[in-house]
């Protein structure tokens, strides 16, 4: 397997106030992400969620320990460049993330930055729309636009950078179910169409159901790490850290309790569906 | 129950003779009553903030009219601020409009516009805080210094502070993580309690709205396709899928069940309910 993002040890505690300790907010993480999978990270707020997703891109340098992106040390200023290029960003706010008057030139400032010539940011510009579904809007005002198109605005500039690994650090928590569903469909359309790598930070449980993997932090620590079928049915552990697992198997933990024979790992509808019928056919 | 808003035949026009001339909300009619737990559903765009910014004179009707306790809201313009300590709205994301420097004055400059006394103001803030679920030790702090959940919580205490009559609140839980929607919806369902005041929740979180209100309107297309109490509104969750917003999980699993020939009434929307419904007929079967 290629590892695009690995740390080791990572450690990171931000500025305490004065006369204070500083409290880590990351301690010991070591972590592997392979090339092309679909993570998703998952914690309630203050877990160190979005302080392990700014190291990925070297918004944030690791306190101790390391940091590579495609073999990359982040702590090395002549890759930085190089570094934010391979891992684009985007963040909650949709409205802090606008730069431009126009869709278009918002999405071709990154391109613009890494000094693309102009006829292939017109490509690049018009693919990325083309990606996330905006292609009507080019010409459009952004502040006009909606939580969820502007977000996806967001993700179109990030993907005309041509980047391996796009983060998305809560980028659908500010967003409807439309929005929602729509930044989602895009990602993991990006995911399997292109092979981008992505990592999904978020506390909609309902968004890790469909991963490839699932990291769960708590108190600067990855507590859980495996495929969703594992990590999502941990209903005690997942309620003691702030967490809840999706309803579907909120459900069938509770269903167990009043003697139903059926299994924990049928997250989605129609699975659950199926394996409650099956068991009150028995 | 008397309404204590009503909103008659409301449209709202935005950019007038430009190119992206719109009808944001158009020939609304609904009404909010006195004392009610309402939830205003749907998804972006349909209109649903327009509309609460018309039931406090944010925004002036193109057409149509807003009563509140039966008199024309813009009967008189000048006096159209007054409005807006009968009608408390908090924004989404009001954490960024906070701007005092400490919260105590940021709980008190509502109250303070409205001429009340110093002592009056007082025991507001006090009030407001704790229906907000915060400590009166943070009353010195400047407000930039709390966490989001807590600068969330100095916004609407702000709000509440001013006790209107009807509280509306526009995603009070978006962003905040499972614990922390949970405690909030808890602090706003004390406050309706204690109060007994209106309150109105804007949301396009159906599982929200179902566990917490009385009446649900949903909204798309600009204007209002549903009203009811949510176990009349989750009866057609079918038409909720079509006009784009989500079911709960557990009314989409209810529903998957009924379609498999189970005798089972789809629209149930707690995890609790479900589960007991299920226990029940499998008992009748065992």
């Amino acid at each position: 397997m290629t590892e695009i993002i690995k740390t080791k040890s990572l450690t990171f505690s931000y500025p305490p106030d004065e006369g204070k300790e500083p409290i880590p907010a990351l301690k010991e993480i070591d972590l592997s992400v392979e090339q092309g999978s679909f993570v998703v990270v998952l914690g309630h707020n203050g877990s160190g969620k979005s302080t392990l997703a700014k190291h990925m891109n070297a918004v944030l340098l690791p306190g101790g320990g390391k940091v590579w992106v495609s073999g990359m040390d982040t702590t090395d200023e002549n890759l930085l460049v190089e570094v934010r290029r391979q891992v684009g960003m985007v963040f909650q706010n949709p409205d802090n993330q606008i730069v431009a008057n126009v869709v278009e030139e918002d999405v071709a400032f990154g391109p613009e930055n890494l000094g693309v010539p102009t006829e292939e940011i017109q490509r690049r510009v018009a693919v990325a729309l083309k990606a996330v579904g905006m292609e009507e809007f080019t010409l459009h005002a952004p502040h006009h636009l909606s939580g969820g198109q502007k977000q996806r605005i967001a993700i179109a500039g990030v993907i005309a950078m041509e980047p391996a690994c796009i983060v998305l650090d809560e980028s659908t928590a500010m967003l409807d179910p439309l929005g929602r569903r729509d930044v989602l469909d895009t990602v993991r359309h990006l995911n399997r169409e292109k092979g981008i790598t992505i990592l999904l930070i978020t506390h909609h449980m309902e968004e890790a159901a469909t991963a490839d993997r699932v990291v769960v932090m708590d108190d600067g620590r990855i507590v859980m790490d495996g495929a969703p079928g594992e990590v999502l049915v941990r209903v005690e552990e997942l309620r003691k850290i702030g967490l809840a697992a999706p309803h579907t198997v909120e459900l069938l933990y509770g269903l167990r309790q009043d003697g139903f024979d059926v299994p924990l790992d049928a997250l989605d509808i129609r699975t659950c569906a199926d394996v409650i019928m099956t068991s009150l056919n028995k | 129950m008397k309404p204590i808003i009503r909103v008659e035949n409301l449209t709202h026009t935005y950019g007038v003779g430009t190119p992206f001339c719109r009808s944001a909300v158009k020939d609304v009619n609904m009404e909010i009553l006195e004392g009610e737990f309402l939830g205003i559903i749907g998804h972006t765009g349909s209109g649903k903030s327009t509309l609460i910014q018309h039931l406090n004179g944010l925004l002036k009707p193109t057409a149509g009219r807003i009563l509140l306790e039966g008199r024309d809201i813009w009967a008189e313009p000048k006096k159209i601020r007054n409005v807006r300590f009968h009608v408390g709205l908090v924004f989404q994301y009001p954490e960024y409009q906070l701007f005092e420097e400490t919260v105590y004055k940021d709980i008190a400059f509502g109250p303070r516009n409205m001429g009340l006394d110093e002592g009056e103001v007082d025991r507001r803030v006090r009030a407001a805080l704790a229906f907000s679920g915060l400590k009166e030790d943070l009353l010195d702090k400047s407000p930039f210094d709390l966490s989001g959940g807590q600068k969330r919580r100095v916004a609407i205490a702000g709000v509440i502070a001013m006790e209107p009559e009807v509280l509306i609140l526009d995603e009070p839980s978006a962003g905040l993580d499972p614990a922390g929607r949970r405690s909030m919806l808890e602090n706003i369902r004390n406050y309706h309690q204690e109060r007994g005041t209106a309150v109105v929740m804007v949301s396009h979180s159906m599982d929200e709205v179902a566990e917490n209100v009385d009446r649900i309107v949903v909204m798309a297309n600009a204007g209002v396709v549903m009203s009811g109490a949510p176990h009349e509104v989750f009866s057609r969750a079918q038409e909720l899928i079509d006009v784009g917003l989500n079911v709960p999980q557990v009314t989409q699993v209810a529903m998957e069940l009924k379609r498999r020939g189970l005798g089972i009434d789809p629209a149930v929307y707690t995890v609790d309910d479900l589960r007991a419904a299920l226990s029940t007929l499998k008992g009748g079967r065992g």
